[in-house]
């Protein structure tokens, strides 16, 4: 054990110290303050005989002449083991609950190890949420990072854990033309970083009335806590996630909530050394930083499990361009965004449906994974919807009189979308085969000729032959 | 050779002292697992390392070794279909030694040392050779003949040469230098990725590189040699319409970069290339494709050199005389790369934290595209080779004024601009016909009218025009409605719409239109153009607009595209259905009344 007392200086959450030796990149460092208190930190930058730490619970406490330094020799850890499900912790993976410690089968580095690329297996299992905005329109697969965009004050908690309690692959192995729900170990990872105490227990109480905190594992760092734990926080829960998925064959969800404190955290140590900015004042590497989190969803060859990641983050003043919206859609396939305008028209889940997107959507669906109509008739109803918003903004302009017979079947449309597929109750599950004869219905407000975007024969073997079908020309 | 030690370690940066009679950009191997390294600065003694792999464990005190010689690429057969890190070190072989992820310190040479390839030779003993030319070729696989080269600073008289199995190390021959020396030939080259590799001369390119995408190779085309960006935000099509030009475009050689982007995707073109036949070749695509993978989570100084190693791959098949495309997806993670390292280095930043050399690296980049007269003796006037590059641009939030897309388009001849709100719509490919230009266009007419038709460009620019038209006129039917146009510009309108959706959209995803021959793409552009015409001809004489737009027809020329090259029966079809329906007589033709005039 190495152990210093010389400490230089102390700002914000970072220490100097000097006079080392044998200190190395990314090493544990435990600190001990005049008054008792512990923190944990890990080296960042080590120069000759200096070490600079940043200190994850905070340097409340500290000074420098009587901090104990004690260099462990390792990186930060966690210790994983099966007992983990159903037990709460703290955000650096001490146990936060009433139970005993856990007795680790294997200890890991939570910084983990890249993916090899020619290792993964392409994510194309179709998860059915549930959730019509979802599945019909942007499909979650097994092994995919989607985040939701949301903003303060919109209910992204209800639908992370509408996701989490419905989430269900379908078997379609029989004979059914839509699969039913596979079995199958399934488990879910809950990293809470910075959200009030309220959230993380509406989560807990979601899990705990479903019982689905049996197969839960929750790491919480709630807004009282230090800040710079927080970078720590997703790390150890996806170690955790990467034990369950790949030694235990289990098929992980990973909620990760809130990015944006973790993204803040991230640019408070990165002021305090007195980095180059970024965008924004975010440091420069957020990118690589963030990627290193969202790229450990997957799925690997030769192993059954598999990690899907919904990471949760709040746009500052609702702007996709901000910074951490805008990197996280680099890095994630796709988008689930939450919007203010239909949250204030009474319609839950608040999906746009327009900017959301899921890119592995087109290896998710279709026969076999769902049905073959699926593609073109998620296509159609976006088609339609965009140009009924459209419609619609012009006839704020000109009034509805002046709008084609056309484009007022495209409003009508749109408002029936909005109420009739995109709304649906927060305990509301609907199969996929719902979602999609919902979609079918709406495609009926439409004039026949304008489903260009669906095949013909499947236009005639699902278009509902109902009268409300209206022949429009013109 | 030198042994130093480490200082500092910040992230991928590392410090070290004692390594005097090292070079810039010389590769050093750190710490006791031998993780390789670069050196980008040197101060006094100290050598500021940047680190390929992640440097966590290191400290002050570990070994530095030097290697004396710049980070290099091995070149020769068995590149193809093999999927590299950002340094050239093949995954498959890491997987074998390391499991599903990344260990660190592992080596894996370029070129399986072991792999046999049979070695056919092109000249004879006693034959004069100069550095560039080709002495045999080894079949590398069905579709890319491998054509061996003399090293570009050698040359001199063949005193042996034979045909047989060889390793790519083995000697294949000798050569013997006008300096008397003489020189074992072997298979394998090394080349230092950031030097690029040498031509005869540079010539202007006037080939079009066909995509099978129609905005692209109609509207903006890009050719042989040359080079575009595709800039666009997220979720607005930038990787698929990458992979499209890697699926379709008719180069010989395809080099794929997945610089700093997502494991799956590149996890999709490992799963998709194997199974995709090359329209071409009639083979997997993958056999003409060489992948260099250095995804988002990988270490950040392997993303920086990536882009060499890919393009110096690019410059060899060049050199054998093919015609390659390389794609960097997306050269905006590599500027973040070298933002990175610039900021641990505390040099002083230019635009956004981005180094003031950005501009510089980014031209010199783009500039080792081109199409060239290869080097060699024998037969230099007539062995040519190009590298297009292609480069796709994430812009943070859109944004197009910010570094990265500036400095890019100052050296990029072909922009191909993706917009979110198409993205929106499901306007795909998203690119935006208003914003996107191409400075090809010119040098390709006259390849166009030889090989699709004289009135391809008349065609095109027409289109062009109906489409800035449209846009012009949009502005007033948001403002008035559309009754408030003449009938002649609602015909415009409906054209417009028509070659929107009829042309422009189209979808990656369906077999029977992801690809579209030049042919095709004019005999769709020729019938939308014939409806508009017969359609203002047909008002002229009375017909109204309302029955026009209620042509049937108009259900067929927006399926039209769906046909396959075969199809050109059937739009001489249609061509006459436009005919009978617009004008002339049969069920749904208009009254015979109203076109007395009877012209046409």
């Amino acid at each position: 054990m190495r152990e210093y007392m010389t400490t230089r200086d102390i700002v914000g959450p970072l220490l100097l110290i000097e006079s080392v030796s044998d200190v190395t990149y990314g090493e544990l460092v435990e600190l001990e303050f005049p008054d008792g208190t512990r923190s944990l930190g890990n080296v960042l930058e080590v120069d000759r005989d200096v070490a600079l730490v940043q200190a994850f619970e905070g340097t409340r406490g500290s000074n420098p002449s009587q901090t104990k330094v004690r260099f462990l020799g390792r990186s930060l850890e966690l210790g994983v083991s099966r007992d983990m499900l159903g037990r709460v912790f703290d955000g650096l993976g001490r146990p936060a609950d009433d139970g005993p410690e856990i007795i680790p089968d294997v200890r890991r580095s939570i910084y983990g190890s890249p993916i090899n690329p020619t290792a993964r297996d392409f994510p194309d299992d179709f998860i059915q949420t549930g959730v019509s905005a979802i599945d019909g329109l942007n499909p979650l697969v097994r092994g995919q990072k989607l985040p939701i965009f949301s903003g303060s004050g919109l209910p992204h908690n209800q639908l992370a854990a509408q996701i989490a309690r419905q989430s269900a692959v379908l078997d379609c192995s029989g004979d059914d033309e839509i699969g039913c729900k596979a079995e199958g170990e399934f488990a879910v990872v809950f990293a809470a970083m910075g959200i009030t105490f309220a959230d993380a227990d509406f989560f807990i109480d979601e899990f705990r009335n479903t019982s689905a905190i049996e197969r839960a594992v929750l790491f919480l760092n709630l807004a009282d806590d230090p800040a710079v734990e927080r970078i720590a926080t997703p790390r150890m829960a996806l170690t955790a996630a990467e034990y369950l998925a790949y030694d235990c064959d289990m098929h992980v969800l990973v909620i990760l909530t809130d990015m944006t404190y973790y993204c803040e955290a991230l640019r408070e140590v990165s002021a305090a050394r007195k980095e180059v900015p970024g965008r924004r004042g975010y440091p420069g590497y957020l990118y690589t930083d963030l990627a290193t989190i969202y790229e450990r969803a997957g799925r690997v060859k030769g192993r059954k499990g598999s990690i899907t990641q919904v990471p949760i983050l709040t746009m500052p003043d609702d702007d996709k361009t901000h910074p951490i919206p805008d990197l996280t859609g680099y890095i994630t396939e796709g988008q689930i965004v939450l919007d203010r305008n239909l949250h204030r028209r009474g319609i839950y889940p608040p999906v746009a449906v327009l900017p959301s997107l899921s890119r592995l959507k087109q290896k998710g669906i279709g026969p076999g994974k769902t049905r073959e109509d699926h593609a073109d008739l998620s296509n159609q109803l976006f088609g339609a919807y965009a140009r009924g918003l459209q419609a619609k903004e012009l006839a704020v302009i000109l009034g509805e009189a002046a709008l084609s017979d056309t484009d007022k079947a495209f409003v009508a449309f749109a408002d029936a979308f909005e109420d009739r597929f995109i709304r649906q109750g927060p305990h509301e599950e609907r199969s996929v085969a719902e979602t999609l004869a919902i979609g079918w219905e709406l495609m009926a407000l439409l004039p026949r000729a304008e489903l260009k975007r669906i095949k013909d024969e499947y236009v005639a073997k699902y278009l509902p032959v109902a009268d409300a079908a209206v022949e429009v020309t013109g | 050779m030198d042994q130093g030690k480490i200082q500092k370690v910040a992230g991928p940066l590392v410090v070290a002292v004692g390594l005097t009679n090292s070079k810039m950009y010389d590769l050093v191997r750190v710490g006791e697992e031998g993780l390789m390294g670069e050196i980008i600065e040197m101060r006094g003694e100290r050598a500021s390392i940047q680190v390929y792999e992640e440097t966590e464990g290191l400290g002050p005190g570990d070994p530095v070794e030097a290697t004396g010689a710049p980070l290099s690429v091995e070149l020769g057969p068995g590149m193809l279909e093999a999927v590299y890190d950002g340094v050239q070190r093949p995954l498959d072989a890491l997987e074998a030694q390391a499991g599903a992820f990344l260990a660190r310190g592992m080596t894996a040479p370029g070129l399986d040392r072991a792999k046999v390839w049979e070695f056919v030779p092109t000249v004879k003993p006693g034959e004069e050779v100069a550095g560039g030319d080709i002495i045999g070729t080894v079949q590398e696989n069905t579709v890319i003949e491998h054509r061996v080269l003399v090293p570009p600073a050698l040359s001199g008289t063949i005193e042996s040469i034979e045909a047989g199995s060889y390793t790519v190390t083995d000697t294949v021959g000798r050569l013997k230098a006008a300096d008397g020396t003489t020189h074992d030939l072997i298979m394998m080259q090394t080349w230092p990725v950031r030097l690029p590799r040498p031509f005869t001369k540079k010539i202007a390119a006037d080939e079009p590189l066909t995509t099978g995408t129609r905005v692209i190779d109609t509207f903006f085309p890009i050719v042989k040699g040359g080079v575009a960006c595709i800039p666009g935000p997220f979720g607005a099509g930038k990787t698929v319409t990458q992979h499209q030009i890697a699926k379709w475009s008719n180069a010989e050689v395809v080099i794929f970069i997945g610089c700093g982007e997502r494991g799956n995707e590149m996890t999709d073109v490992l799963m998709e290339f194997p199974e995709l036949i090359d329209p071409y070749s009639g083979e997997p695509l993958l056999k003409r494709t060489v992948l260099v993978a250095n995804t988002s989570n990988m270490p950040v100084a392997a993303r920086e050199a990536s882009v060499y190693t890919g393009i110096t791959m690019a410059e060899y098949f060049r050199d054998m005389g093919y015609d390659v495309v390389l794609q960097a997806d997306s050269t905006s993670r590599w500027a973040e790369a070298m933002r990175e390292i610039s900021g641990r280095l505390e040099e002083m930043p230019g635009d956004e934290g981005f180094p003031a050399y950005l501009g510089t690296r980014l031209a010199s980049f783009y500039e080792r595209a081109g199409k060239v007269v290869c080097l060699g003796s024998t037969d230099s006037e007539s062995r040519t080779g190009s590298v297009s590059v292609v480069g796709s641009v994430s812009p943070p939030g859109g944004d197009l004024s910010e570094p990265v897309v500036q400095n890019t388009l100052r050296v990029v001849k072909v922009f191909w601009a993706l917009q979110d709100q198409l993205a929106f719509q499901r306007h795909f490919p998203a690119i935006d016909w208003l914003t996107s230009y191409s400075l090809y266009l010119d040098k390709i007419t006259g390849h166009w009218a030889e090989e699709v038709s004289p009135e391809f460009r008349g065609r095109r620019d027409e289109c062009m025009a109906i489409l800035q038209r449209e846009n012009e006129l949009a502005e007033i039917v948001r403002l008035v409605g559309v009754e408030a146009l003449s009938a002649e510009e609602q015909i415009l309108m409906e054209t417009a719409k028509s070659i929107r959706e009829d042309f422009l959209q189209q979808n990656a995803f369906r077999d029977d239109d992801q690809f579209s021959s030049l042919g095709e793409q004019d005999r769709l552009l020729q019938m939308i153009l014939l409806f508009h015409h017969t359609a203002i001809k047909a008002h002229e004489h009375g017909a109204p607009l309302k029955e026009i737009f209620a042509a049937p027809v108009r259900d067929h020329i927006a399926h039209a595209k769906y046909l396959s090259d075969a199809g050109a029966g059937e739009f001489d079809e249609i061509a006459s259905e436009i005919e009978t329906q617009l004008v002339g007589e049969g069920p749904h033709g208009l009254e015979t009344a109203v076109y007395a005039g009877g012209e046409r």
